[in-house]
């Protein structure tokens, strides 16, 4: 136990790694301590002066051994003021008081200056509700201002970049967005300007923050002078739902938060998973959630008739019984999967297929930090249960494509059944001679695996759009007709891959919890499979 | 429980003793002060705390007060409120508020008049006003939109000024 110290904390003993600050000795045992400025994840600047804590250390006799008061234990000294929490390492014996008057008042004393020049208009911010100097108030706040004089004006609503507005007035110069954008985005472009009551966040002319990784610091910014554009004034946060996510736009797979209300997802942020990406969340992948509530979103099942014009809307049990009948006349099923489903979809999907089960690659440029070059967020899940690249091939007349549009032009002309599972209107679903409406990401649950080879489980947030249905229900419900398979739910689904696929063996979805499990051990024992090479190859290229 | 039936006089079976006395309470009333009132023609008198239907105000500038913070809509019991938040044009004398409702719709079928948004409302911008009777031929029309509150509201007189020097 050389790497550890033993301290106490309001009274209860903490066993902390050496090293580790007291806010997170203190989160350890549950005990929150308030800061601002501090981030786990980013240096550590000490500015906003309310983490301070009370920090007693055993006396030392002339000897460095602990002096034993007439009580039996060491005696504790403590310090003449205050220390900060975020930037004192825990020693053994320490006596930290996190809650006591000294420390209570001190906070009383920083929330005061803080509560100065900070304009009261959470009726406007977008902030309120998760808003750390709101919920600070509350706690040590003195519910109503000492101060007479004329607060000071800032700037107002500036841009900064295209995503970013920001509000001067309101911020608390706790300088995180500043380290984020030095430290982790690498784009040293913001800075305080001018002193004291005075001081204003800023960035040079023309330097605007401008990577792919601006929006990371509206989610850090402890207080509303930070907003997103794309969030700005539409929905107050205390209407939204949270859901646990994975974030769809390529195979990182960063672990989000959808938030929703009435079936309406508002805004998508990071949630924390250090194996995959820590705090952080590209923009590309944090906007692009939009889709979601497109209004052009397919809602009923339909196939092309000549009888009656150009589309006959079907209910569900027609659609899947005339799609089942005329897969029993066909010579041969071709699927075309998308790497954008699920691990359970796409093992459906296969199920369905006689003759080529091919899946089609999007790339994009990597940045080598979060944004990975495959845009799909499944392509090893993909890869696991049976797909390759390529055009489809074989003996086939039918052909089932879920979620994708490229089909090559010859394949199409000889094809007497095009059966299509899509979100929106696209090329395919043009030709398509039945079309199936699925969900997105944020309606279904399901499992996506990124390119490290890492098992993540979404949630639903909403509730189908129209009458869509979940993509697997619709494959398992063309498998029941077909009587190739009975799955009555998506444990069944999952249970079902679980038996025939050794990467997922003695696996379930409540296993895979919020932060998913790694499987790359799995994937890499069978690595004279070529199936996973994506996997394989990533995880070797892992620093 | 059994209850024994009161025995009867001869006189009080001829029921006559309780309709005269019914006929002397009817007769003392006849020249007393009269309390009904003629409603739809005679309005009552309604004091200040008044529940009535909620409204939208203006402070003494025409500026909406409501900012759409959407607490009323949070808090309302019965889900009556139902906003659309927007922004304040860039160039409008009042731009520094910079956020109002773009449309604000109070369902009158459901609102309960329990008065809970304007207690709520941090920018005074909501009341409940003396007007009880909110009749309409179709549902539509008890669909208050943002014009008809404000209409319906009219000018308050702001004390506080609270925007003035932000």
């Amino acid at each position: 136990m050389a790497d550890t110290v033993k301290l106490t904390i309001d009274g209860q003993e903490v066993v902390a790694p050496k090293g580790m600050n007291l806010i997170e000795a203190a989160k350890l045992v549950g005990i929150e301590v308030p800061h601002y400025c501090y981030h786990p994840k980013l240096s550590i600047a000490g500015n906003c002066r309310m983490c301070l804590v009370d920090v007693g250390l055993p006396k030392l006799g002339a000897d460095r051994k602990p002096e034993i008061g007439p009580d039996g234990k060491p005696v504790i000294v403590f310090g003449p003021k205050l220390s900060i929490g975020c930037n004192t390492p825990v020693a053994e014996g320490m006596v930290v008081y996190t809650r006591n008057e000294k420390v209570t008042k001190a906070r009383e004393g920083v929330m005061e200056f803080l509560l100065i020049n900070h304009p009261l208009d959470c009726p406007i911010c977008d902030q309120a509700g998760e808003c750390r100097l709101q919920e600070f108030s509350v706690d040590y706040g003195k519910g109503q201002s000492r101060f007479v004089e004329e607060k000071v004006h800032k700037p107002k609503r500036t841009p900064l970049g295209p995503k970013i507005t920001l509000d001067d007035e309101r911020c608390i110069l706790c300088s995180r967005c500043i380290r984020f954008m030095k430290e982790i985005a690498g784009q040293d472009c913001l800075g305080f300007v001018n002193r004291g009551s005075y001081s204003t966040l800023t960035c040079y002319p023309g330097n605007e923050p401008n990577t792919n990784y601006d929006l990371n610091i509206v989610d850090i910014c402890p207080v509303g002078a930070l907003t997103s554009n794309d969030f700005r004034f539409q929905q107050r946060v205390w209407f939204l739902k949270e859901t646990k996510s994975i974030c769809p736009n390529c195979a990182t797979g960063c672990n989000t938060v959808l938030w929703s209300r009435e079936g309406i997802v508002y805004r998508q942020t990071p949630r924390q998973n250090d194996a995959v990406n820590q705090c952080w969340m590209c923009d590309y992948g944090r906007l692009n959630y939009k889709f979601i509530n497109d209004p052009r979103r397919l809602t009923t099942p339909w196939v092309k008739s000549a009888a009656v014009g150009e589309r006959l809307s079907l209910t569900w049990p027609e659609a899947i019984h005339q799609v089942t009948d005329r897969l029993r006349d066909a010579k041969g099923i071709a699927v075309i999967g998308s790497a954008r489903a699920t691990t359970e979809e796409l093992f459906l999907l296969k199920k369905l297929a006689t003759a080529s089960a091919t899946v089609v690659p999007h790339t994009g440029e990597a940045d080598n930090f979060l944004l990975h070059a495959d845009r799909t967020p499944n392509m090893a899940g993909a890869r696991l249960v049976g797909f390759s690249d390529g055009r489809p091939s074989g003996e086939f007349t039918a052909l089932v494509v879920l979620g994708e549009e490229a089909i090559p032009s010859d394949v199409l002309a000889k094809l007497e059944l095009l059966m299509v599972i899509d979100l929106l209107p696209t090329k395919a679903t043009e030709a398509a001679h039945y079309v199936l409406p699925g969900v997105t990401f944020a309606e279904k649950r399901g499992t996506f695996i990124n390119a490290k080879g890492r098992i993540q489980r979404l949630n639903p947030a909403i509730p189908p759009v129209g009458h869509a249905w979940p993509d697997w229900q619709i494959l398992a419900a063309l498998l029941k007709e077909l009587g190739a398979g009975n799955y009555a739910s998506i444990e069944d689904v999952f249970a079902d891959m679980a038996r025939t696929l050794p990467a997922l063996a003695e696996l379930n979805l409540s296993k895979i919890t919020d932060l998913g499990i790694d499987l790359s051990h799995r994937f890499t024992q069978m690595n004279t499979d070529s199936s996973v090479d994506i996997c394989v190859a990533s995880v070797a290229k892992k620093p | 429980m059994i209850v024994q039936r009161p025995k009867l006089t001869w006189w009080e079976r001829t029921y006559l003793p309780q309709i005269l006395a019914g006929l002397w309470l009817t007769l003392k009333h006849i020249p007393r002060r009269k309390f009904t009132r003629q409603y739809p023609e005679e309005k009552p008198l309604l004091y200040g705390d008044y529940r009535g239907a909620p409204v939208l105000v203006k402070d003494a500038d025409g500026r909406v007060k409501c900012v759409s913070c959407q607490l009323c809509e949070f808090v309302c019991p019965p889900k009556a409120i139902r906003i659309t938040p927007g922004f304040r044009p860039e160039n409008r004398f009042d731009a520094n508020v910079e956020k109002e409702p773009k449309d604000f719709v109070i369902d009158m079928l459901r609102c309960i008049y329990c008065g809970m948004c304007e207690e709520v409302c941090p920018e005074e911008a909501i009341f409940l006003k003396n007007d009880f009777a909110i009749t309409g031929y179709k549902r539509e029309e008890l669909q208050f939109h943002k014009e008809k509150l404000l209409e319906l509201g009219g000018v308050h007189d702001d004390k506080i000024w609270k925007w003035k020097n932000k």
